[in-house]
């Protein structure tokens, strides 16, 4: 194939007049348009056939770089093989083809698979109610804080304006509680990668409205401080958030409600499978304990009698959004939880922490270990004396990986790390797939030692070359009309 | 390798401090560790700062980042060429690539702050 035509952008194939369907014959009475001081003068539109424009958007397609091609160890990001089986089950009439408009008598079904779930996630989290509004990951943080609010001002506890974050939680946490109206303080990680106590205990306070914690962190460790955790904040009456995006780590292990958290939220994409990235499509569902019951979003699904409805808690915060979250995702999520049952819920974070560990442990030589102890379902190396010695860094490496069809691991993040590149697996990944990643990262730092201009340059195989990141964002182009040359 | 004249805080933010006026802005390391600046938040001229609490942030390829006040006093002058060049920061992060000048309201505040060898002792020991 030509590789020039085939990266030529659809308006440069534009032939005036072609056309690329035949419209029906209007079977509808003709209708007015509205007043033509209302209508855009023009409207650019590439005019092309079916034919190409089917070509042109499957070779872009076969750019893309997905889990269904290759290995995508994307720490923090949960990139694991999404089972066709739940995208079939998405497709069914009864779940693809209904309206959220529609009379909830003609939707029984979707109404009991989401009181299902709900029922499901509160088991598997150990809390007290679900709510499956949020969108995804941020939206059920925002949900949770706004819960938090509403539970001290309910009792008329105004003075609660704090929540504690530590550094090794997501990037969103301070985020959320900053848009649900509180103050942050940030504290800092140990040097065993634990929540620092003695930081916790003397920023704690009666103003103090709870804690956010990602468990396990962002750097992949379980927080063996929990249990005083907890102890310190409810002690000072306040509540813990659990940021669940790395529920993976702990499925069918550790119970969140059993440790004392008031609000976990699933990353529903992540945990319980749905093809995402580049930005979604997600789900959020957030669970709380029985204090924060009443003001779950709205709605939840409850059963009365053998009837399945829509309903708003009592005191519930509100709507997150239009309708009851992505319904899509559900469906797979839920899918993928009765296709594995209690058993293979269990062997999720197993396998997950044993093929992180696997990483961890025949790459320990290779790249530098900044917290060297058995890990979660990711673990974080470092390019640092990698760096100092060869001139190479974390995004050299990265870029490289892609030469070797590898998706790059999430680098320059967690920030408490240099040159910080984080690796997750994923349960879903064969021994055979991690030691190809393993001897492929240690065939790079071996070039990094021989030929670093090699590293310097990459990618080499792919469409495009090193890209200029930091030109791209002082300078974006963001329309194909400002890329082209003026002939 | 810090420049001797400067003052230096553990955010690693600079300060050159001339008849009351402050000039402020990030150290060579602080640009070094962030890559290829891309965009930068200033307050307006006139805004009240309070020395050690954030007035800004600093975007690069790979993170953004707060920047701290190393003082007190009244934003006299901001930094305006950085809005459609952040590059200068990386190019020149003691000259052009200022970021404030601030009318310093407490002098003895100064002496909170680090001088080039303590500051290049501090960076030295991982902080």
């Amino acid at each position: 194939m030509n590789k020039i035509s085939k990266r030529k952008l659809l308006f440069d194939q534009s032939i005036t007049g072609k056309v690329g369907t035949t419209m029906p014959s209007m079977d509808i009475p003709a209708q007015k348009l509205p007043d033509s001081s209302q209508l855009r003068e023009e409207l650019t539109m590439p005019e092309v056939s079916e034919n190409e424009i089917v070509r042109y958007f499957s070779s872009i397609s076969q750019m893309n770089f997905s889990i269904d091609h290759n290995f995508y160890p994307l720490g923090s990001c949960t990139m694991k093989y999404n089972p066709k089986l739940n995208d079939d089950i998405a497709a069914l009439p009864g779940f693809n083809d209904i309206h959220p408009l529609q009379d909830t008598s003609t939707t029984q079904g979707a109404l009991e698979l989401m009181h299902h779930l709900q029922i499901l996630l509160a088991e598997i989290t150990g809390m007290a109610g679900t709510s499956l509004a949020p969108m995804a990951g941020a939206e059920a943080e925002l949900a949770g804080m706004l819960m938090i609010r509403a539970y001290h001002r309910n009792r008329e506890d105004f003075q609660r304006k704090k929540v504690i974050i530590p550094d090794s939680a997501h990037g969103t946490n301070p985020a959320s509680a900053v848009m649900a109206g509180f103050e942050v303080v940030s504290i800092p990680t140990d040097k065993n990668g634990n929540t620092d106590l003695d930081a916790l205990r003397s920023v704690v306070d009666d103003t103090t409205a709870g804690l956010m914690l990602t468990q396990p962190s962002t750097i992949g460790l379980f927080d063996t401080n929990i249990v005083e955790i907890v102890n310190i904040i409810n002690e000072n009456g306040g509540l813990i958030y659990g940021d669940g995006a790395n529920l993976n780590a702990i499925l069918g292990k550790v119970k969140p409600g059993e440790i004392g958290f008031d609000v976990i939220h699933s990353n529903l994409h992540k945990t319980f499978t749905q093809p995402h990235g580049g930005g979604g499509p997600g789900a959020g569902a957030v669970m709380v304990s029985q204090r924060l019951v009443e003001f779950l979003p709205d709605p939840i699904v409850t059963k009365i009698k053998d009837n399945f409805d829509l309903t708003k808690p009592s005191k519930s915060i509100g709507k997150m959004g239009a309708f009851h979250g992505n319904f899509g995702a559900l469906v797979r999520a839920y899918a993928y939880i009765r296709t594995l049952g209690k058993e293979g819920i269990n062997s999720i974070s197993e396998d997950a922490v044993i093929n992180a560990n696997y990483l961890r442990t025949k790459l320990e030589n290779t790249l530098d270990l900044p917290y060297n102890r058995i890990c979660s379902h990711e673990v974080v190396f470092s390019a640092k004396t990698i760096k100092e010695k060869y001139g190479v860094n974390a995004l050299d490496i990265s870029k490289r990986l892609i030469d070797y069809n590898i998706h790059p691991p999430t680098m320059y993040f967690p920030l408490i790390v240099d040159e910080a590149l984080l690796v997750e697996p994923t349960e879903t990944e064969s021994k055979e797939t991690l030691d190809d990643f393993i001897y492929v990262i240690k065939q790079i730092v071996d070039e990094a030692k021989t030929d670093p201009e090699l590293l310097h340059n990459a990618p080499h195989n792919t469409p495009n070359k090193r890209l200029n990141e930091a030109l791209a964002a002082r300078n974006p182009k963001l329309s194909w009309r400002d890329t082209q040359v003026s002939s | 390798m810090y420049p001797e004249n400067l003052k230096y805080s553990e955010e690693h933010e600079w300060l050159l401090e001339d008849n009351g006026i402050a000039t402020i802005g990030i150290t060579d390391f602080a640009v070094d560790s962030l890559g290829d600046i891309v965009f930068i938040e200033l307050p307006d001229k006139g805004a009240q700062i309070k020395q050690f609490t954030t007035f800004g942030e600093v975007e690069s390829v790979k993170a953004a980042s707060e920047i701290y006040t190393p003082i007190s006093g009244e934003i006299i002058e901001v930094n305006e060429k950085l809005e459609t060049e952040p590059e200068l920061l990386n190019n020149s992060p003691y000259e052009e690539g200022w970021l404030i000048k601030v009318k310093i309201s407490d002098l003895s505040e100064i002496e909170k702050l680090m001088n080039s060898k303590d500051y290049e002792n501090f960076v030295n020991n991982g902080n």
